[in-house]
């Protein structure tokens, strides 16, 4: 196939031709195609020095079949006419081996948006613009006597699914994310960007937030565990709603009773908003799922009261209602995913978040964050680069790193103050939330 | 071969290329039915370049000529680039020039046993399950993986190996309105997994096994909380051999310790200066890696540097006494590599990672550290993880606990929790249990690196008993 729209990757029209050709190939009942390609790369520093650099481009074709109530899947990361017969003739051969069972429904088609998430300057990034970027971080790192340490990745990539019941859906986007570690004798700061357009992020003000913490936080001194109010920078919140999204946020963890979300009742406080948004561009993101279902806004906490969870196929058959475009790569037993999160921000300035806090303490990020109890909703995790006392609302000085132990919900039925501007946050895996920094009543610190 | 030589042409003065062509089938029953059969297949290649002492790396799923020499030029380019900010120039030390085949030794071919055969298997165990009133979901799943891998250097290094993995296991959970408790047999993680074929999944006897996990599910709903305080605490060999992976084999990384992963996964605690230095455990811990321990999966024929499969000392009774190394990270020490570079597939870069890291079997047994033990918790099976980026922090859950009171087993716990500084815990080891109980656990789930990357390793590991621990965290 030719490919043409940027290096790397596959025309849009050869893709459905390809995908089509499948499905019309197919002996099976239902067939579905899912594609995906992509084109990156990532230039790594330590020291103030590049110490990896690599790119990549790679695409894989996925065959769901259901053939007499059967269920088979295949992929391959080869995009040629022989590799597509011979994943569909592997699909159909797992369908074959097996007894008939619970098929999940494909979907029929349906209108997905169209989401412009493409910059071509991200997607045509050069080696030599990830070198200069790191370079200039890393030189004023060491103008201060400091070291840098991070990653700067640039990408593009697309998504295509049809099958045979008509749908057929594509979307491009591209991607661009830095985070850095700069380092002291005796600490280190944090900070990472990211970005649909390369051109939006900032290396200057990134350098000055990372050093300026690093030179905050030397000769930390440890404070008793305990509970105390918090404020958690944007970093940390992020990755909470990453845990409440993987805990609770799913329709399968509700209907196996697994989830911490109680469906019309308050969970937390009345200053907590939470929702996914698959077509909000502020965030990352992707029009349809991995099933070929649209994406819906779906509110998942809406001032304090749990008001929905998302749906992929399977787990909206069960309750006889739409999939809300949450649905996973086949074959999924995981339940779907909300991976556009957002987060209402409140309406005070960031810099006056620890006003009035008589003794409390100022977290950067987290690290290592593990559920404990999913049900309660309690994750522990680690303080990392950054951790702060708060005497009188001033920032003191800096603390030893902490361990968290504490219940979500306990948490953030504190919530005192939300900023009043948010932060994209890309997940280190899948998915964003892009939320604002709050202050939260009691925070559980336990070692 | 071609290359190699265009990489040289066009300025490395090293260059690798690593063809992978790997092949994984994932099952998995659910509550009685067969929920997911999949097949999936990744193949392509990676060149790793060398050029002004600085790297470069690209990789490419198309194995066409022309993308060859476009990932060639991209690699050169790349490296250039990385060139351009740079603090000091990559010494590889002696030349690599290993030559020969290594094949896991296999049984029964995994992907030669009938479909039909796997999912009756799991559909028993499932079966063993569901007998049990209470259970809410039963989950059975099994994996198995085969890696064909080329490797060839300019320096004249050709190593040709295929990798075969099989692994499984089953989950009870039991559920009710404020709770929800699940236990798994082998292990936790989804399952157990060894570099062996199908045969390592029957010794299992996955529905011998079903029965017993469902009941403890349900039991720990109504079981007590694990109550607060310092313990002795017996740990299961599972636990073991997470606690060395997150304790031991991390910090040893050298990668970690020169900082080449000081924004992602970490440091390390155990820095160089420390090296036959630091009493890391009492005399009862003895740790190594081995890469040569069979079915272990970290077992190999040569690391993704070309370099042999080799059994180094990380602790020797107690005392930090080496490293996990790369050729890169040990010429900085004036030490030759030991063979632990392993990348996650073609298009990743190899990285040091753990190979099968191994606290040697002591003396003891889990009915004696029982039966000395006063006041104490036996924990079994992981449920949760947490380390500092130093290494050095720690708290883990099992899924089960039992008190230890007087020598004798007691109630069953649940929500166990324990905690401790590393060498601290690892001081406080006063048995370890002997080789009748020693085992090798394969974890398929350890990252590290940017892009992220997934290993396969192995930890050997024996039921193990530590001193005054605090157990029992509560929020």
């Amino acid at each position: 196939m030719k490919a043409i729209e940027s290096p790397g990757l596959t025309e849009a029209t050869s893709l459905r031709a390809f995908m089509e050709d499948i499905i019309e190939r197919s002996p099976a009942d239902e067939t579905e195609v899912l594609i995906t390609e992509q084109d990156g790369a990532l230039t790594r520093f330590a020291n103030n020095g590049i110490h990896q650099n690599v790119a990549e481009r790679n695409a894989t074709v996925r065959v769901r079949v259901v053939k007499d109530g059967k269920t088979g899947v295949a992929s391959l990361n080869q995009l040629s006419a022989e590799a597509a017969r011979g994943v569909l003739a592997r699909a159909i051969e797992i369908a074959d081996l097996q007894t008939a069972g619970e098929t999940v429904p494909l979907p029929g088609p349906a209108q997905a948006a169209t989401v412009n998430a493409w910059f071509d300057r991200t997607a045509n990034a050069t080696p030599e613009e990830r070198a200069d970027f790191v370079g200039a971080i890393c030189r004023g790192a060491a103008r201060h006597g400091l070291k840098a340490f991070g990653a700067f990745s640039t990408s593009g990539g697309q998504v295509a699914i049809a099958n045979s019941k008509g749908v057929f859906h594509h979307h491009r986007g591209t991607q661009a994310a830095v985070n850095t570690v700069v380092m002291g004798d005796a600490g280190s700061g944090y900070a990472d960007r990211s970005a649909l357009d390369v051109a939006s992020l900032d290396g200057v003000e990134l350098g000055e937030e990372v050093i300026d913490k690093a030179q905050r936080n030397q000769q930390a001194e440890p404070v008793e565990p305990g509970v105390y109010e918090v404020v958690l920078e944007e970093y940390a919140v992020g990755e909470l709603l990453e845990f409440m999204s993987y805990v609770g946020f799913s329709a399968l963890a509700l209907q196996e009773e697994r989830s911490f979300m109680r469906l019309n009742e308050r969970i937390t406080g009345e200053k907590v908003t939470i929702w996914d948004d698959g077509l909000d561009l502020n965030g990352i993101p992707a029009p349809f799922d991995f099933e070929g279902a649209p994406k819906q806004r779906v509110d998942l906490i809406r001032e304090g009261v749990a008001v929905g969870v998302v749906y992929d196929q399977q787990t909206a058959a069960r309750e006889h209602r739409q999939s809300t475009g949450h649905g996973l790569p086949a074959p999924n037993t995981e339940g779907p995913y909300a991976t556009s999160l957002f987060m209402a921000p409140g309406s005070v300035d960031k810099s006056r978040l620890a006003d009035g806090i008589k003794r409390g303490i100022w977290v950067t990020r987290f690290w290592y964050v593990r559920v404990v109890q999913p049900k309660a909703s309690i994750i522990t995790g680690m303080t990392r680069e950054g951790t702060f006392l708060i005497e009188d609302g001033k920032l003191t000085r800096p603390v030893k790193d902490l361990r968290f132990t504490e219940s979500m919900l306990e948490a953030l039925a504190g919530t005192v103050a939300l900023s009043s501007t948010t932060k994209l946050q890309a997940s280190e895996y899948f998915g964003a939330a892009r939320v604002p920094a709050v202050r939260l009543q009691r925070f559980t610190f336990t070692s | 071969m071609a290359a190699l030589d265009a990489a040289q042409v066009q300025g490395a003065s090293y260059a690798d290329i690593r063809l992978s062509h790997r092949v994984q089938q994932d099952l998995i029953v659910k509550n009685g039915r067969l929920a997911s059969v999949s097949d999936d297949t990744s193949e392509g290649f990676g060149v790793r370049v060398l050029v002004d002492g600085a790297w470069g790396f690209a990789g490419s799923a198309r194995l066409e000529t022309q993308e060859v020499e476009e990932v060639v030029r991209r690699a050169i380019r790349i490296a250039r680039a990385s060139a351009r900010v740079q603090t000091t120039k990559v010494v590889l030390g002696l030349p690599v020039t290993s030559k020969g085949n290594y094949r896991t030794p296999v049984v029964r071919d995994p992907f030669a046993v009938p479909l039909s055969e796997k999912v009756d298997l799991l559909l028993r165990a499932d079966a063993a399950m569901a007998a049990v009133a209470g259970v809410t979901v039963r989950e059975g799943s099994m994996e198995f993986l085969k890696d064909r891998k080329v490797f060839a250097s300019t320096e004249g290094a050709f190593v040709e190996q295929e990798f075969v993995e099989s692994g499984a296991g089953v989950e009870a959970t039991a559920t009710n309105e404020a709770d929800f408790q699940s236990r798994s047999y082998p292990n936790s993680f989804g399952r157990q997994q060894g570099a062996a074929g199908y045969e390592f999944i029957e010794a299992m006897r996955l529905d011998a096994h079903g029965g017993r996990i469902a009941e403890e599910a349900v039991a720990l709903l109504t079981a007590p909380q694990c109550p607060s305080g310092i313990k002795t605490i017996i740990l299961d060999a599972s636990q073991v051999a997470l606690q060395i992976h997150e304790s031991c084999g991390h910090p040893t990384e050298l990668d970690r310790v020169f900082g080449m992963e000081a924004a992602y996964a970490g440091t390390s605690f155990m820095t160089p200066d420390k090296l036959n230095a630091l009493r890391y455990g009492s005399r009862e811990v003895t740790i190594t890696a081995d890469a040569l321990s069979p079915t272990g999966l970290g077992t190999f024929g040569w690391d993704d540097e070309g370099v042999p499969a080799q059994r180094t000392y990380l602790i020797r009774d107690g005392l930090f006494v080496g490293y996990l190394t790369s050729r890169e990270t040990a010429s900085v020490l004036g030490q030759a590599s030991n063979g632990t570079m392993r990348a996650d597939g073609w298009n990743r870069i190899p990285l040091i990672r753990m190979t099968n890291v191994n606290l040697e079997p002591g003396t003891s047994s889990l009915g004696e550290m029982i039966a000395e033990t006063k006041d104490g918790v036996y924990m079994e099976t992981n449920r949760s993880w947490s380390i500092d980026d130093k290494r050095l922090n720690f708290q883990f859950g099992t899924q089960l606990a039992y008190e230890i009171v007087n020598g004798k087993r007691g109630r069953m716990l649940k929500n166990a929790t324990y905690a401790g500084s590393t060498p601290e815990f690892w001081n406080s080891c006063d048995a370890v249990g002997g080789p009748a109980e020693w085992r090798l656990w394969g974890l398929t789930n350890c990252g590290k690196g940017q892009p992220p990357q997934l290993a396969h390793v192995a930890h050997g590991a024996a039921p193990a008993r530590f001193q005054n621990v605090r157990v029992g965290i509560l929020k």
